[in-house]
This record gives structure tokens, C-alpha cells and sequence, in this order.
């Protein structure tokens, strides 16, 4: 158990140095982010003491290694726009992203796993084929289409809900967030359901597809056999054989939503990371990016860590072993 | 028998395919008394399995019991609908499967299983369940029942596994256990240790079974009565010893023919010629006609059950002469309890 932790440590610091280099090349082959900063009128005297108060006239090698030394020491340098500290810049945009991500995850699962379940369950009911068709609509119509039209019928057309921006915030868990309030929520429910689309039409297929093989399965038969109900047979012995697929898949798009949920963030003008990081790469910021990169890499690894500890809970069979 | 506790009455399940209806099971009946071990009989494909699961009401689309009646102590299972039928599958009737490995859910505690189990009926407390199901294993001789309620099925083997799964079709000590080839899987001493625990648990408890098999040793030395099936209908019925001594249908003398302990090593087995016809392409009349060595003209027209002084009865127009009493095999074992 504890050699397993520590490999997946080492995993996560080798992705991470090898991302920060990828990032570091990358921008630096772009361009010098001063002449995006900069005035185009200013006189070249002033663009080399930009350049040399950066360290940008440095060798790229000499650059990395002064970003990483501060990098350990706790420091992830300044935004070149902002002027202030990337972590914090990051972690003011967090609860944005996070409460939008939960929002848009308890969605996805709370109706897709049953719905899920019940077209496995009668897979040729009318019901099962309509929630097919959803599905197929949910995860092929584009994001940023189905805001705008969330946008149009709900804010424009019927005027229920607002348009975009984040709601009032309080004070929920130390975190500022707006679901701790009715208005909060009447702002986060159009972005949370735009972005829970895709997952949820994922989650349903995934969840049919398993139901439905596991509906033949003999211990399901045997469960019958035994005079077990209906909803006990696929509360107990279906939901949690299909459970691992499905915990899979939901931690990578739990990952992928809290990390990129750019689209729904910019069509909803939602303050989030995904803004953050579309507004830094317009302007080569380049610590804001490898930052926000590190931050994402991190996060992979912690949520990918959590599903296998899951995955040793949900089947006794792949208990996790020291080795592995 | 009049004092049958289960009463088939030719049971038909067909099944809707593409190329038209499949009488998987035609006309089948049968009966089983308290305490007794019926064998049923039949090569693959013979529709033994399928009238196990018309039984318990467990057919699926696109099958469906199209006709009979299944008589529980005197009720028809055939008309209860739902909920009705919930309440007697594993309460008055049970069923074990042919796969140990898969017929315990492999992510559940063999506990969290037969507590479910024990629950699907009778509305205890986890505790009462508990307990309930740790009596139920130390019954079928686990050992340390304690310690394999709380163990997942990978971590027992397969007659263990077994156990498990006739514990668990015993748990509300049903009338009537259906087998459908329980031991088929497993190696021959643990097959010979549940059959005698089986022919105990008959002995003891007064449960009736079917149990459903291709092989006839099983049969020979643990059923007290025989029906052999052949394409979906019944071809001979009568008590074990005497259908294996002195077999009436010539399908039944070539299974019995082909069974090795009857041969010197080295001999070449006698085999029934042919393989078993699809159902969608039965041959009018008897089914086993083409590969009969008694066959002869009149068996392109359906035979006609032929019952017999002993009680016995065969599906055949040219039935064989029964010989002088002969055991099976003096070496073979009978799976009878010490008492």
C-alpha cells in the first residue's frame, strides 16, 4: 500500500517535470510573450528592459531551472499580466470551477445511472430507446451550440434564469462558492447542465451497456432463483458489478471538467480556471500556464489515485497490491 | 406416486426465433414425492435445463411457457404472475446452477449474498439473517461457517462454491430443489462428496429434487427415479435401478451403452450414431428414428407412450424387451446416507 503510494508520487513528479519542459519549449518557440505585452509604438530600449527584467534574455535552460528552483521552494512566479502571484491568481478562480464541476457531475450521475440502468434494465421498451437517442444528442451536439440555446429558451425567450456571470457568493466550507444560495443556483444550473450534457450521455451508454450484460449473467439468474426482487436484484447485484466502469470514466471526466471546462466558461462568462487559461495562452503568460498545467497534472494523479484505491473497495478481486 | 409434491403436466416452452417456434421443451411431464431424487436425463440440447427453468417461471424473452401445468403442491406456478411468483422461487422452490464459479455474484461477501437471500422472504433482522445462513453453511458441511460468510466467492473453491449455492437453495427449506447439473463442474471426489451430502439432505430433510444431468453414474447411484429426455419430450421414464438395468427405449440403451465403466479399458465404446437433431429441423415423428437401431416404418408417425406393468412408460413404437434384473456395475458406488 505504501509502496503504491510512493510509485504513484514518483509517477506524478515525472509527468509533471516532463510537462513543464513540453510547456517551457512550447512557449518559448510561440513567441516572446514582451511583444504581446507591450505597446507596438514603444522604442526597442524599453523592450530590452522588459526582456532583462523577466530574465527572458537568459538561456531557456537557465530559465527553466531558475522557474523549478522557485517551483520547490513554494514559489510559482507572478503573472506577467496581473502582476500578482500565480497561485493565488489560480486559486481565486478555484471555487468557480470546482462548484461548477461538482454541479455539472451530480448531474451527469444522479440521471444518468439511473436512466442508464432502466435502458439496460428493458432495452427494448420505447422508454430505453428515447433515452438512447438523448444519450446520442448529449455527447454529438456540440457544447457551445446547446449553451447558446440553453441561453436563448431559458434566459432570452422565457426569462427565468440569467444569462451568464456567477451569482452572489457566501461562505460554504471556507470556500466562496454560490451554491449556498437559491440565486447562486439560478446562475449555476444553465453552465452546470451544458457541461453535465456530454458526461451525462457517456454515463448512460457506459451504464446500459454493463446492465445489459450483466441482466444475463448467471448470479443474476441465480439472484432470481433465490425469489430476490426486482430492485434488489439490480440494486445489489447489478449496480455494484457495473460500478468500476463507471467509476473509471468519472474520474477522468471529473478531471477533464474541473480542468477544461473552457467552452461552458466562456459562453456562460462563468469566472473560472478555463477562462483564466484561454485569457493566458491569447497572451503568452507563460507562468499562469505552466502553473495552471502543473496544477491540472496534479489533479489527474490525485483523482486517478483515488479511483484505484475505489476500484480495491468496489471488487475484492483487485485489491491493490504493493507490487502493482 | 400420488403423494407427489411436484407434478409436471406436459410443459411446453417455446422460444420465437427467426426460423419460426422452437419447442425447446414438448409436452413434458413428470412427478417428484417428498424426500426424492429425480434424475433427469438428456445429452445437450435436450431441453432438460430449459424445463428447470419453465419451472421456476425463469424464462426470457423470446421464450415463453407456452402450455402445461406445473403443479407446486397443487398449485400451477405456470399461472402466477410478478410478485406471486417471486414469493415461491427460493422460498418453496429453489435451483442450483451448473457453474459455481459463476453463480455467486464474484463483488459480494458469500454473507451480503445469503442474507439477501434469507431476507427476499422472510422480513428478520440482518442478525436473525445472519445467523440463519452461517446454520445453513455449517448444513452442507462447510467447515468454519463464520469465517466463509465474510470471505468473497474467489476465495472458496468450486465444490466449495457449490456448497454455497445448495446452502443458499436451502435456506427457506424449500419443497422442491431444482439441480441443473450441479457437479458437472467440479472434480470427482468433491462431486462425490456433495452427492452424498445431497442424498442426506434428502434423507434428512424430506426435500424433494430434480436433478438434472447428461451423466448417468450420477444418476445410477444417487436418483431414486429416472426420466430421460430426448429433443424436448420425455422418453422413458421408471425407477432408477430398474431404467438403468433393463432400459425400454433404445436411446436409453445406447446412453447406457456408451457409459465407459461398463467396457474393458482399451475397447472401443459403443456410441449412439449421429448427433442430436436441431429443433428447428426435428424429423417427423421420433425425433431419434435416424439414429435408432430399432427403427422401423411406423416410427415416422408420432409414438405412442408405452406405460408398463412396473410402472414404467417409454416413448416408442418398437420398445425393448425388458432382460432379467442385472446391476449396473458392482463397483459402482451408491451415494446412499449411513442411516
Amino acid at each position: 500500500m505504501i509502496g503504491f503510494l510512493i510509485q504513484r508520487v514518483l509517477q506524478a513528479l515525472m509527468v509533471i517535470v516532463a510537462m513543464s519542459v513540453l510547456v517551457f519549449l512550447g512557449v518559448y518557440a510561440i513567441g516572446n510573450p514582451i511583444d504581446v505585452m507591450i505597446d507596438p509604438a514603444s522604442d526597442q530600449a524599453l523592450r530590452e528592459a522588459l526582456i532583462h527584467r523577466y530574465g527572458l534574455d537568459r538561456p531557456l535552460i537557465e530559465q527553466y531551472f531558475v522557474f523549478m528552483n522557485n517551483m520547490l521552494h513554494g514559489d510559482f512566479g507572478e503573472s506577467f499580466i496581473y502582476r500578482l502571484p500565480v497561485i493565488g491568481l489560480i486559486w481565486s478562480r478555484f471555487p468557480a470551477t470546482l462548484e461548477l464541476a461538482l454541479t455539472a457531475m451530480m448531474i451527469a450521475t444522479c440521471l444518468g445511472i439511473p436512466l442508464g440502468l432502466w435502458a439496460g434494465y428493458k432495452p427494448d421498451s420505447w422508454s430505453a430507446k428515447a433515452i438512447m437517442t438523448f444519450s446520442v444528442l448529449g455527447f454529438s451536439v456540440p457544447t457551445f451550440w446547446v449553451g447558446l440555446l440553453l441561453i436563448m429558451t431559458f434566459a432570452v425567450e422565457l426569462g427565468w434564469l440569467p444569462s451568464g456571470g456567477r451569482g452572489p457568493v457566501s461562505n460554504v466550507f471556507g470556500l466562496k462558492l454560490s451554491i449556498g444560495s437559491l440565486e447562486g443556483w439560478s446562475y449555476i444550473i444553465l453552465p452546470a447542465f451544458n457541461l453535465a450534457l456530454f458526461k451525462l450521455g457517456l454515463l448512460i451508454r457506459l451504464t446500459r451497456a454493463g446492465t445489459i450484460e450483466v441482466m444475463s449473467s448467471d448470479y443474476v439468474r441465480f439472484a432470481r432463483a433465490q425469489g430476490l426482487s426486482e430492485g434488489k436484484v439490480v440494486g445489489l447485484h447489478v449496480l455494484k458489478n457495473i460500478s468500476i466502469p463507471i467509476v473509471t470514466v468519472f474520474g477522468l471526466e471529473l478531471g477533464s471538467t474541473l480542468a477544461f471546462a473552457v467552452v461552458t466558461e466562456t459562453v456562460f462568462n462563468w469566472p473560472g480556471m478555463g477562462k483564466l487559461i484561454i485569457d493566458s495562452i491569447t497572451v503568452l503568460d507563460r507562468p499562469v500556464m505552466v502553473a495552471y498545467l502543473i496544477l491540472v497534472v496534479f489533479l489527474f494523479v490525485l483523482i486517478n489515485l483515488v479511483v484505484d484505491l475505489v476500484y480495491g473497495q468496489l471488487d475484492p478481486r483487485i485489491r491493490v497490491k504493493a507490487a502493482s | 406416486m400420488s403423494d407427489a409434491i411436484l407434478r409436471v403436466n406436459n410443459l411446453q416452452t417455446q422460444f420465437q426465433t427467426r426460423n419460426g417456434v422452437l419447442k425447446a421443451v414438448d409436452g413434458v411431464s413428470f412427478e417428484v414425492g417428498r424426500g426424492r431424487i429425480l434424475g433427469l436425463v438428456g445429452e445437450s440440447g435436450s431441453g432438460k435445463s430449459v424445463t428447470g427453468y419453465s419451472i421456476l417461471g425463469l424464462i426470457e424473452a423470446p421464450g415463453e411457457v407456452a402450455g402445461g401445468e406445473v403443479l407446486l403442491k397443487g398449485q400451477d406456478l405456470t399461472r402466477l404472475k410478478g410478485e406471486a411468483m417471486r414469493r415461491v422461487r427460493g422460498a418453496q422452490i429453489a435451483m442450483v446452477f451448473q457453474d459455481p464459479m459463476m453463480t455467486l455474484n464474484p463483488v459480494l461477501k458469500i454473507g451480503t449474498q445469503m442474507i439477501a437471500a434469507v431476507r427476499a422472504h422472510d422480513k428478520v433482522s440482518r442478525k436473525v439473517a445472519w445467523g440463519r445462513a452461517r446454520d445453513a453453511l455449517a448444513k452442507v458441511g462447510i467447515p468454519s461457517p463464520e469465517e466463509r460468510l465474510d470471505a468473497y466467492p474467489h476465495q472458496l473453491s468450486g465444490g466449495m462454491r457449490q456448497r454455497v449455492a445448495i446452502a443458499i437453495a436451502l435456506l427457506h427449506s424449500p419443497a422442491v430443489i431444482i439441480a441443473d447439473e450441479p457437479t458437472t463442474a467440479l472434480d470427482v471426489s468433491i462431486q462425490g462428496q456433495i452427492l452424498a451430502e445431497v442424498r442426506r439432505l434428502a434423507d434428512e430433510t424430506g426435500t424433494a429434487f430434480v436433478w438434472v444431468t447428461h451423466d448417468l453414474a450420477v444418476v445410477s447411484s444417487l436418483a431414486d427415479d429416472i426420466c430421460v429426455m430426448y429433443a424436448g419430450r420425455v422418453v422413458e421414464t421408471g425407477a432408477a435401478a430398474d431404467v438403468i438395468a433393463s432400459p425400454r427405449h433404445p436411446y436409453t440403451a445406447g446412453l447406457l451403452a456408451s457409459v465407459p465403466a461398463e467396457h474393458e479399458p482399451g475397447e472401443r465404446l459403443p456410441q449412439v450414431p449421429g448427433s442430436t437433431p436441431s429443433l428447428a429441423d426435428l424429423p417427423p415423428g421420433c425425433a431419434f428414428a435416424p439414429r435408432c437401431f430399432k427403427a422401423g416404418p411406423a416410427c415416422t408417425t408420432t409414438p405412442p407412450v408405452q406405460t408398463f406393468a412396473d410402472g414404467r412408460s417409454a416413448l416408442c413404437h418398437y420398445p425393448i424387451e425388458p432382460v432379467s434384473c442385472q446391476p449396473l456395475s458392482s463397483t459402482s458406488t451408491t451415494y446412499r446416507s449411513a442411516s
